[in-house]
């Protein structure tokens, strides 16, 4: 169990704007009034798209048997992170404390039937509690089997998701990064002329596979991806992540720690940036390039981003005529505020409000700045207020993470999902193609006129108490928009 | 609205239409104790016999007149008179229908006349209804064969209100609901359930829930149908309150019940989605002049929750459609409500309602002009019959099974599509194969510098994902 000074050291986090406020790192959940998950919920989450992993969750089954099969983060290769593994503490092994010895042979177990590089062990409340000595049993798992286990000490009752996050980071640096030196360069990936500089990507997972279309871009580039954090990623890839020599963190606050680690005992310099829109996408190619400081990798870049932003602008006309001054409430959670703005405005849509609960005071700036003085910052997430505002301010759409979701849909208001759930890729230039499409979709949709339509029955009685006063008359239904009209008999619907 | 394409090509290939007889059988099939006979070859009735049989997966009662080549040379009026005897002597069915096919329209035989020969001959089966109907091979399709049916057993059965001096409305609660082929034995089941709550008492015409529903009954075999519509009550449809008409195609049946007897008749081209059932529920809130019960608004909000919840899934998806034209028409409906698009659309046979279909298109065509289309177009998901299930494989794309027939599955006749209910488990059932199947997913990307381990990097080059 991680002591309190533990705690304390986590959500103290410099390089984290939110530590400059009053608030010192992340804000304690209100009993009543929280929402989000817990510690284990962010460490797992951070975690479970590295691949080929064999992930095990310490505890009784509530904690892995709702969170298990993350299916929003793809792999290009191993499967193992999808298979889904718990020790299932019985009351017997939590009373009698058989849980570490669960434990042992759980490791056992999963290094026999999936012969994993490495074994993952989340500790949960339950044996946070009982004191179950996780360090202790990975370290000599490890020795009998041969096969790195690495606790991530994340038990619910730590904090928040955010600090599940952090913890995940940490137990990166602490156990895993610097394990390895990263492979030469693969035999015929050479270039003439071209230095080919390693990179990691912090935060970035892969959701729906988006990032393979940022991907080729760095490649192209002769950025070698070291390692992404934890999207596609592999336990090998992670290992060598002290060698890069740039770090990006993608899009969120989350694992911050991880590049500042980094760079105290590294010294790997790194930069914030996003892949939501063009504008964003094409400031990180050109980040790396200036951080990395290589005028010819400068010049190609830019080469790059200048055909790439002709070409996908050139896709996205067709699309901008249809999306033009539609107006957007953007209410995101994880993904920055901002970043999504920039997107949105590329394609001449009109944000007339965002979220701004985990934004820092860095991001309100941006938000200003992108959106004028006056901007509404939504503080107050609550389902209901959020409705409220899509009233006030006439929005045609609410962009959201996915459990707001069915709020708006409810609402009748239609909706965009941009959360980890997504099925979708917005990242990148091509992304930006699969935004479009899905605004289109829901925006342009027939069913928002069905499902506010009244039923004829009740639109009839309401406007005018006209009824079938005589059987024998024959009143034409073949058309449901109209409301019921008594029409003489024998007159029928014709074609 | 929409184009008709008609066939442009010599050779049909992968056929979607069934024959005209098919239809007829299928109208005859929802009488109670009732057998088509097919006037033609053996082969005809053979062949019917087995479709059918695939379909319902029940025993099919169905005969022939067995023309063979005497007869078809010198004339098969024996065949056709003695057939109906033969059936009548051993079966004493309530209804036989004389269903032509192309051999026997061809030889230029004349059943209505062999019908009225058969009465003057045998006058000890004057109980027992014979119906001839024109329905050969050579045009239209299974809807129009049902239909042509319909509209002869309506003539014939149903006395003109003069004659019987029967008035409109006499039986309070009684409606008439004429049901195209469109409709399955489940959906049929439904519609009846609907149309009691409203206290309302529907003879279904006709009606093969009764009779293709794949009960069990008490007789081991019966050389006609149990179950379906009572011939006798054919009589009553002129003293019934409403004649409800399900189904484009049966509209000149609808017309000609409401001229023989005064019974209005309400027209409503299908109940697929929301409208036409808002349409068809009003009509039923009208006649039966009842308030629609809780439990059908209840199923109407269910259904606007569903098309929320599904049109992430089915807007924009890129559709393909083959069926019969009354069914084609409500897909379209359907999935054009939900935003999708429809990128081909093609029907067995040609009828008017096609012209007034949402899209711009429709071909009559075969199977392969389905499958071309949808490639060309770069169709999602497909729309069809057992048959169609080739083409989507060839296309590698999923298909919501539907229309007629549907062998390869079990329970395909017992689906309903109708009703708010059937709507929206039909639209679960779409999205459930775009979630599953359809889902466009971003390619896998193999970075040439990447650290993957040893037998990942080699299992896969960056071509293959």
């Amino acid at each position: 169990m991680k002591s309190t000074k533990d705690i304390a050291e986590l959500l103290d986090e410099p390089a984290c704007e939110h530590n400059k406020k009053e608030k010192s790192g992340c804000a304690k959940p209100k009993p009543g009034s929280a929402a989000g998950g817990c510690a284990f919920d962010g460490a797992q989450i951070a975690l479970l798209p590295i691949a080929d992993v064999a992930h095990i969750v310490h505890g009784p089954i509530a904690c892995a048997g709702s969170s298990w099969d993350n299916r929003g983060t793809r792999s290009s290769g191993s499967e193992l992170y999808r298979i889904g593994m718990t020790t299932d503490l019985t009351e017997q092994d939590v009373v009698m404390g058989r849980s570490e010895k669960r434990l042992f042979h759980s490791i056992k177990q999963a290094i026999e039937s999936y012969n994993p590089p490495a074994v993952f062990i989340y500790n949960t409340c339950v044996p946070a509690l009982v004191g179950d000595d996780i360090n202790a049993t990975c370290k000599s798992a490890a020795e009998r089997w041969g096969v790195p286990v690495v606790p991530i000490d994340c038990a619910g009752f730590y904090g928040t998701k955010n600090l599940g996050n952090r913890i995940a980071g940490d137990a990166m640096v602490n156990h895993v990064i610097g394990t390895r030196d990263p492979d030469p360069l693969p035999p015929g990936t050479e270039r003439p002329g071209i230095k080919v500089h390693d990179v990691n990507l912090v935060g970035e997972y892969n959701i729906a596979g988006e990032f393979w279309h940022v991907l080729p871009l760095l490649d192209e580039m002769g950025l070698r991806v070291l390692c992404t954090l934890s999207g596609d990623a592999r336990f090998r890839e992670v290992q060598t992540m002290h060698k890069a020599e740039v770090n990006m963190m993608v899009c969120s606050k989350a694992m911050v720690n991880v590049a500042r680690k980094l760079q105290q005992q590294y010294g790997t310099p790194w930069f914030e940036g996003s892949f939501y829109g063009i504008t964003d996408t094409s400031q990180a190619l050109r980040d790396f390039a200036r951080v990395i400081n290589d005028p010819d990798l400068i010049e190609r870049t830019e080469a790059i981003i200048a055909r790439e932003e002709a070409r996908i602008r050139e896709l996205l006309a067709p699309w901008k005529e249809r999306l033009k001054g539609k107006r957007v409430l953007l209410f995101t959670g994880g993904v920055k505020s901002w970043s999504v703005i920039s997107a949105l405005q590329d394609l001449g849509m009109v944000v007339v409000a965002t979220g701004t609960k985990k934004s820092t005071e860095e991001d309100k700036a941006r938000i200003r700045e992108l959106m004028g003085e006056d901007t509404l910052m939504i503080e107050d997430g609550s389902p209901k207020q959020l409705i409220q505002i899509v009233h006030d301010y006439k929005a045609d759409i609410l962009i959201a993470g996915g459990r707001n979701m069915y709020t708006a849909l409810k609402a009748k208001i239609p909706f965009l999902d941009i959360n980890q759930e997504r099925e979708f890729g917005y990242e990148g230039y091509q992304g930006m193609l699969e935004l479009v499409r899905q605004l289109a979709l829901t925006l342009e949709s027939p069913v928002w006129a069905s499902v506010r339509k009244q039923a004829p029955w009740k639109a009839a009685k309401s406007s005018n108490n006209v009824g079938c006063a005589d059987a024998g008359g024959a009143s034409v239904a073949n058309d449901a928009l109209h409301s019921v009209q008594h029409i003489p008999q024998n007159a029928v619907a014709a074609e | 609205m929409a184009e008709i394409v008609k066939r442009n090509k010599a050779l049909s290939v992968n056929p979607l239409k069934a024959s005209q007889p098919m239809g007829g059988s299928l109208a005859c099939l929802g009488f109670d104790r009732a057998i088509p006979m097919l006037h033609g070859s053996q082969g005809c009735t053979a062949f019917a016999k087995v479709f059918f049989v695939r379909h319902f997966r029940e025993p099919i009662p169905l005969q022939t007149t067995a023309m063979d080549q005497a007869s078809s040379v010198l004339g098969a009026d024996e065949n056709v008179i003695e057939g109906i005897k033969a059936i009548a002597e051993k079966s004493n069915p309530a209804l036989i229908t004389v269903l032509t096919t192309g051999l026997a329209e061809t030889q230029g035989c004349d059943v209505h006349r062999n019908v009225r020969e058969f009465r003057e001959k045998y006058p000890e089966y004057a109980h027992i209804a014979v119906v001839a109907v024109n329905t050969p091979d050579f045009t239209g399709c299974v809807e129009t064969g049902f239909a042509a049916t319909v509209y002869e057993i309506i003539k014939a059965l149903v006395p003109d209100a003069a004659t019987a001096g029967s008035k409109p409305g006499t039986r309070q609660r009684q409606v008439s609901v004429l049901v195209s082929p469109m409709l399955t034995p489940g959906d049929l089941e439904s519609l009846r359930d609907l149309i009691e709550q409203f206290n309302l008492r529907p003879v279904l015409v006709p009606d093969v829930s009764e009779s293709l529903d794949g009960s069990l009954t008490e007789d081991e075999f019966s050389p006609v149908t149990i179950g379906g519509t009572l011939v006798s009550e054919m009589a009553t449809l002129g003293e019934a309150r409403a004649t409800l008409v399900i189904g484009a195609s049966l509209k000149k049946a609808g017309e000609l019940l409401q001229e023989k007897t005064g019974v209005p008749s309400h027209y409503f081209d299908h109940l697929y989605g929301l409208e036409a059932n808002d349409a068809f529920i009003t009509a039923l809130a009208e006649i039966s002049e009842q308030p629609v019960p809780q439990k059908i608004e209840r199923q109407r909000s269910q259904l606007q929750d569903a098309m929320l919840d599904t049109h992430f899934m089915l807007g924009q998806l890129r559709v393909a459609i083959a069926a019969d034209p009354d069914q084609l028409n409500a897909f379209i409906h359907l999935v054009k409500g939900m935003g999708a698009e429809v990128v081909a659309a093609i029907s067995a046979g040609n009828t008017p309602v096609l012209a007034t279909a949402p899209v711009d298109s429709i071909k009559i065509g075969d199977l392969e002009d389905l499958e071309l289309m949808a490639k060309e177009r770069k169709a999602q998901l497909l729309i069809g019959n057992s048959h169609a299930v080739g083409s989507a494989e060839r296309l590698g794309i999923p298909i919501l099974r539907a229309g007629f027939p549907l062998y390869d599955i079990i329970g395909g006749y017992q689906k309903t599509w109708i009703g708010y209910r059937g709507t929206r488990q039909a639209l679960f059932d779409l999205a459930n194969l775009v979630i599953n199947f359809a889902h466009e997913e971003i390619e896998v990307y193999h970075s040439p510098y990447a650290q993957k381990p040893e037998a990942e990097r080699h299992a896969c080059s960056p071509s293959c994902h």
